[in-house]
């Protein structure tokens, strides 16, 4: 069975975020970028249902900018086995990347597709249910434990939802969508980073895989959240009653 | 109060457990006996027996700190902070009793009386003239809870006027005072030895100005290295020096000490980056070497006396410093080696095939990451677990991020293909950095946590470095366990023994051979820490006398009473009796 990994390139986790001054999305000019954390759990996860016999190879994939191949290489690097980049060029939005997604599944036929619950950027939080949606294959998102069953050919996968586990099982092939806790991911050592050289990425376009790439969002604004205000400390109860009850009006 | 790590480096997305734990120190009450010390004229003269005290050991509960970190946001990015901050950020506080050699008050001091606080009062304000015992006892005691002071009295001015205030006012009064910044000093200098009032810069934390084009930064003493740092990250520049501490240490304790750090290896000491100073002397005299030129030579050039003087000829009040600006491509490995002379060759290749990127070059034994790992948490060993003697971080900064990339994996990759290098990882994102620096910078942490620890911090020739560790194996066998560690790009060594508690056998097998032995080799008995009090008496084994008396001279014009910081960074011999 092969799996499939889908990997974004985002503003890296620990970049403190601004936003343009004309207010027209993040700052991404010299600013470090990496592989989306929840993408990383979901690389990590192939590559170990495949270290435990149960998957015969791991493609990662990538929709956006020629950059991706940087964050391919990693994912390389951490031991997919390959990797396919889809090259675009400005926004692209959810819908747009799960049918370019289903485009590559009916290309690869991968048993198994995962997929971060979200992106760190835009916290959409849509791109597993809408392709699950396009394949009409089951999905179990937020997994937070993954078990692969070879013979009976289903996965049960442990889901975080409030106040408790959702265990589900489902028939393949299907779609998972990766939490945080699901597991560690390994780093990139040397001699990983060394094979991944002469690891294969394979080139598309939107065009070749027939999806036309059109969005009915427009972006309007992105702003910054209000600065919050320093704390003050009082100096007597009666200013800390009066503070509530004239500045804050709480009590 | 230590809040080491305030910001980035903290692992991966796992969720550290433990609250904090305490745990007391089975601190004996014996009395240590007499420490074996000694010093030599010059180099290599024989040492003779230094005047040997009693020490008073004391008994004290453990004290813990620690601070919450709340975060309520709701996007994805908040959430993987959020699991990696839920728990309570655990600092544990250990006890020893002092080792210091026991020191005489000097009967020549004043002690406080109730005029002196309402003169205080006067000039600062009630609320700056501290007498809490729960304050008193915080600055009372170093990072390491190894000196312990009893003073009962700190003071928080706000400005130099005050500063200048304060230290007139005390002269007049022969009252010994203790600049104190972070208190992260490791040496025991800033805290009292006795009754010095403390003087207390962190009310003077404000940025005074920044100038975008030369990246000259002008500001009080007592901003934390960390504000500065952040500050700077919205400029678009970086502070030409990093530690461990920067959560707490302050930039006038970094000046006072002349704090080396994990990038001088690119950015020069702070003797090259700091442009002026403003001081108040010990008569209150307020020195405007607050200059913000690059090129400067009139005369003899005083700021440098105050750099790395800890604070015994004058208080730091303002620096002007030169900050470099912030380049975006950043990159971080951690490497394994077999010996230490592929470390070595590994810094003379790294020096040569990364030349301008490279921003640092830190070591560690394996002893050295053992303690990380099993002391600290949420912490993981990045390579596989084969056995290594040695690890090796390297950073490259520059401003290609493709460049920089292939240059530095060009070079890993032969590195490894000639073996200097058995194992290594790459960090593939700014976590993954942070994660491997923490190895390194988690050091001291874990060494406190592990039990009593003597420290040593040595300039010696890069080849000859470890030779010291191998040999201090030898002789101390089972009963401790010596790690090393430090700025190898720098040839600074960190000679650190830990055992389960302080005592006085074990010392005398460490002290005063570890002094000879760098002594022996030309090394330097403090790289970057100061002399402070634990080393006040030590400094024949690096300077020959002449040298020491030209400080003491100099010592005496500037502070003819001894107020500033007694007791610390030069011999008490000299200090109070010549
Ligand atoms: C975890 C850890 C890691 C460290 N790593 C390094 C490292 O990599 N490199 C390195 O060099 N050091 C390191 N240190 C020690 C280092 O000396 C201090 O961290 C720092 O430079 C001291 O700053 P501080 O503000 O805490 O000063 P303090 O500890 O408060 O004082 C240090 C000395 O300076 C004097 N002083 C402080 N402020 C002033 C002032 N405004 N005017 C005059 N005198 C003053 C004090 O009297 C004292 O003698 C480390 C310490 C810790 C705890």
């Amino acid at each position: 069975m092969k799996i499939m990994v889908a990997i974004k390139r985002v503003v890296d986790y620990a970049v403190k975020i601004r936003v343009k001054s004309d207010k027209s999305g993040v700052e991404t000019q010299n600013v470090k970028m990496s592989m989306n954390p929840f993408c990383e759990i979901a690389l990590e996860e192939a590559l170990r249902i495949k270290e435990s016999g149960l998957a015969s190879e791991v493609v990662a994939v990538s929709m956006g900018l020629k950059q991706c191949v940087d964050t391919l290489r990693t994912g390389l690097a951490m031991g997919a086995d390959r990797a396919i980049h889809v090259e675009t060029s400005g926004p692209l939005y959810p819908l747009s990347v799960a049918k370019l997604l289903r485009a590559l599944v009916d290309l690869e036929k991968p048993g198994l597709l995962i997929l971060g619950k979200q992106a760190i950027d835009d916290d959409c939080n849509q791109t597993g249910q809408m392709v699950a949606g396009l394949l009409n294959w089951p999905q179990g998102t937020f997994a937070s434990k993954v078990v692969l069953d070879k013979e009976k050919q289903v996965v049960t996968v442990d889901r975080e939802v409030d106040g408790g586990l959702e265990t589900l099982c489902l028939d393949l092939p299907a779609v998972i969508t990766t939490d945080l806790r699901l597991n560690q991911p390994r780093y990139a050592t040397l001699p990983n980073i060394m094979k991944a050289k002469s690891k294969v990425i394979k080139k598309f376009t939107p065009q070749d895989l027939n999806v036309e790439i059109k969005s009915d969002i427009e972006e309007v604004q992105v702003t910054e959240p209000p600065k919050r205000k320093a704390g003050v400390i009082v100096s007597s109860v009666d200013e800390l009653i009066d503070k509530l009850r004239n500045e804050a009006h709480v009590i | 109060m230590e809040k080491l790590r305030a910001t980035g480096r903290f692992l991966r997305y796992s969720p550290r457990k433990s609250l904090f734990d305490r745990r007391l120190n089975p601190n004996s009450e014996n009395s240590i006996p007499n420490s074996a010390s000694g010093y030599g004229h010059g180099f290599g003269e024989q040492c003779r027996d230094f005047q040997l005290y009693n020490d008073h050991n004391r008994k004290r509960n453990v004290q813990t700190c620690f601070g919450f970190y709340g975060h309520q946001g709701k996007t994805a990015r908040d959430c993987i902070e959020k699991g990696l901050l839920e728990d309570t950020r655990r600092i544990q506080h250990r006890c020893f009793g002092s080792l210091a050699e026991k020191v005489q008050r000097d009967p020549s001091f004043s002690t406080l009386s109730s005029d002196d606080i309402s003169y205080f009062k006067g000039i600062l304000g009630e609320k700056n003239v501290v007498q809490d015992e729960e304050r008193l006892a915080i600055a009372n005691t170093d990072w390491m809870h190894k000196y312990k002071g009893s003073s009962k009295l700190l003071l928080q001015p706000q400005t130099t006027e005050e500063v200048s205030q304060i230290l007139k006012y005390c002269n007049s009064r022969s009252l010994a005072v203790v600049p104190q910044g972070g208190n992260t000093g490791l040496v025991g200098g800033s805290v009292p030895v006795f009754d010095e009032v403390v003087i207390n810069m962190s009310l003077m934390n404000n940025v005074i100005s920044f100038d975008k084009v030369s990246g000259i930064l002008v500001c009080e003493a007592g901003c934390i290295l960390e504000n500065l740092i952040t500050f700077l990250d919205n400029q678009g520049f970086i502070m030409p020096l990093d530690l461990g501490a920067k959560g707490s240490c302050q930039i006038g304790g970094n000046i006072s000490t002349n704090a080396g750090g994990l990038r001088l290896v690119r950015y020069g000491s702070l003797h090259g980056t700091v442009l002026g100073l403003e001081v108040v002397l010990a008569n209150g005299d307020i020195l405007d070497m607050l200059g913000t030129l690059r090129k400067d030579n009139t005369g003899y050039d005083l700021k440098h006396l105050f750099i790395g003087s800890e604070g015994s000829l004058g208080i730091v009040t303002k620096v002007s410093i030169l900050t470099p600006p912030k380049l975006f491509s950043v990159n971080v490995a951690f490497l394994a080696c077999q010996d230490y002379f592929s470390c070595q060759k590994l810094l003379v290749e790294a020096k040569g095939k990364l030349g301008e990127i490279l921003s640092a070059f830190e070591f560690l034994d394996s002893k050295a990451l053992d303690l990380v790992l099993n002391h600290l948490d949420g912490v993981r060993n990045p390579l596989p677990p084969t056995i290594h003697n040695f690890y090796v971080l390297i950073e490259t900064t520059g401003s290609d991020e493709t460049y920089d990339r292939q240059k530095l994996e060009a070079f890993l990759l032969h590195a490894m293909e000639g073996g200097l290098i058995s194992d290594g990882v790459l960090a593939q994102d700014m976590n993954q950095a942070s994660a491997f620096w923490y190895l390194r910078e988690g050091v001291p942490e874990a060494l406190m946590k592990a039990g009593a620890v003597y420290k040593y911090d040595l300039s010696l020739p890069v080849e000859k470095m470890y030779d010291l560790v191998d040999e201090m194996r030898t002789r101390l066998g089972d009963s401790a366990n010596v790690v090393g560690y430090g700025h190898l790009g720098d040839g600074n060594l960190h000679l650190n023994i830990s055992t389960p508690q302080y005592d006085d056998r074990t010392l005398a097998q460490i002290e005063p051979f570890v002094y000879e032995w760098t002594s022996a080799h030309r090394g330097s008995i403090s790289a970057e820490h100061g002399l402070g009090l634990m080393k006040a008496n030590k400094i024949f084994y690096s300077k020959p006398t002449a040298t020491v008396k030209l400080m003491t001279s100099i010592k005496k014009m500037l502070d003819p009473k001894g107020i500033l910081n007694p007791y610390k960074v030069l011999p008490h011999s000299i200090d109070s009796h010549s």
